[in-house]
């Protein structure tokens, strides 16, 4: 690890901050699992729990800005401390958006809950969900510990996040052309794929943001976009 | 994007104005500078930042000879002005002053008028022919040391009589009357409050437009507001030299992070 300031106050600020920001990745983590769960088991007082929750995220994003702007202004930090508060705000509105994401599955199953369930669908969104928690686990280890290394397979993993969401597709696609009145909750179950599938982009977002600032350049783009929906149809399904 | 601002940085580059190859000072038994070669740039603001005791301070003097004047200093290696050696014999070092200018930290005024402060370098360069001439150039002078109009009407009043802020910037005036193609400012800024500080951090990013600035500070905020270029100093070493925006978000040396964040180093 780098040494400390002279000045240990600032050290301290630097601290708060980035023990904020793992508090908030922590509830983002919880939603997330919560969420896929509550959707899984048709459990509704889980599902208002997530949707209350979302509150203490936004609340510490804004406690995050509030700080590193703070810090801006008394301490003017330079070089990787400056990367280090230049991240946190970024991070911080990454994980303020998974957490609206989490809320928006939340939401979703009190209306799946009222409906039949439809295939296994909701058994493959809680392993998309799983997925993405475990990324952002890694990528906010990867932040800690100041691993570019694991930041960059956390990058590398989305790729697994985007087939698993291409598969959900086609299989929704697959169920609301069998049968008519599958096509409310499949419309809703690919709402919560899609709302995963962001989640991971903005956990790929986190760990390049890792990157950056071990590195102090953003990684390369060199990664193919895997989300192959864009383009499909219903031929050949 | 990157690439992008950098081609616009990098295309803003100026002649060479300063060279030194392989420059070490020694006090005595004490080496002071060890092997600095640094290239300093024309119409640039160059900052010289590092602890103290680092040398910096010692390497700004070597570029006007000011170190000639310490009869135990000695200058190894080369330092070219628009590529001719300054240390030849040939040079005479109060013509080389001429042409390369120096503010200190505190102010210095002569105990002289306003007028005569910035007369003194004209005058025994002989830059004017008459008196018209050499008002002329007082004027000038005072006018690009950004203290024009608070002394036009006490132009023969004491130059010390003036507050801190207001002397720096007559100094300044003093140093650049002579035409100078480099000004060399030692801690100008030290000490100044910060609205005299903001007008001579001004004053300097205008004289860029003419002149090579050379500045040394111990604010590395001041350093990163008022250069382009920025030299790290530690121990006698040039540690890491580079455009001021990568070294103030992303030094390449761990000394230069460790000294830029305030960490211990």
């Amino acid at each position: 690890m780098i040494d400390p300031h002279i000045a240990s106050a600032f050290d301290r600020d630097l601290e708060t901050i980035q023990a904020m920001l793992m508090k908030m990745g922590g509830l983002v983590e919880t939603a997330i699992l919560e969420g896929a769960e509550a959707l899984e088991h048709r459990d509704l007082d889980k599902a208002e729990k997530v949707r209350s929750g979302d509150k203490a995220i936004d609340r510490l994003e804004e406690q995050v800005n509030e700080e590193a702007t703070r810090v801006i202004a008394l301490r003017a930090p330079t070089a990787s401390d400056l990367r280090t508060v230049m991240t946190v705000i970024k991070i911080s509105a990454n994980l303020e958006r998974c957490g609206d994401y989490a809320k928006n599955m939340a939401k979703r199953t009190t209306v799946l809950a009222e409906t039949p369930p439809v295939g296994s669908a909701s058994v493959s969104i809680r392993k998309l969900a799983r997925e993405v928690q475990l990324m952002l686990k890694d990528a906010l280890d990867s932040y800690i510990q100041r691993d570019a290394d694991l930041a960059m397979q956390v990058i590398e993993r989305d790729e697994d996040v985007d087939q698993i969401y291409n598969a959900l597709f086609r299989e929704l696609l697959t169920h609301m052309m069998e049968d008519p009145r599958n096509i409310t909750p499949c419309m809703h179950l690919h709402f919560v794929a899609k709302n995963c599938e962001r989640m991971g982009d903005h956990v790929t977002s986190i760990a390049e943001q890792v990157v950056y600032l071990v590195t102090g350049s953003m990684p390369d783009d060199g990664r193919n976009k895997q989300d192959a929906t864009p383009y499909m149809t219903d031929e050949g399904l | 994007m990157n690439d992008m601002r950098l081609l616009q940085r990098t295309q803003g580059m100026n002649d060479i104005k300063i060279q030194a190859n392989g420059v070490d000072v020694f006090y005595a038994d004490n080496h002071a500078i060890k092997d600095v070669s640094v290239e300093i740039e024309d119409k640039t603001v160059t900052a010289f930042i590092g602890p103290s005791g680092c040398g910096k301070s010692t390497f700004l003097r070597c570029l006007n000879r000011m170190n000639d004047t310490i009869d135990i200093c000695k200058v190894t290696g080369d330092i070219l002005l628009d590529g001719e050696d300054i240390y030849d014999p040939k040079v005479d070092p109060v013509q080389l002053r001429a042409k390369v200018g120096m503010v200190f930290q505190k102010p210095n005024p002569f105990p002289k008028s306003i007028y005569d402060n910035v007369a003194y370098g004209p005058r025994i360069h002989g830059l004017a022919k008459n008196k018209a001439e050499l008002d002329e150039i007082i004027e000038k002078s005072l006018r690009r040391g950004a203290i024009w109009d608070e002394v036009k009407d006490r132009l023969k009043q004491p130059g010390t009589g003036l507050s801190g802020g207001q002397q720096q910037r007559l100094c300044i005036a003093r140093a650049i009357a002579t035409e100078p193609e480099v000004l060399l400012m030692d801690e100008p800024c030290s000490a100044l409050d910060p609205i005299a500080t903001a007008q001579v951090e001004e004053l300097i990013d205008e004289l860029k437009q003419n002149y090579s600035v050379v500045i040394v500070t111990h604010s590395m905020q001041q350093a990163a507001r008022v250069s382009q270029k920025t030299a790290f100093f530690h121990l006698g070493s040039l540690v890491e030299y580079g455009e001021t925006g990568k070294i103030f978000t992303n030094p390449e040396d761990s000394r230069t992070e460790s000294y830029i964040t305030g960490r211990i180093g």
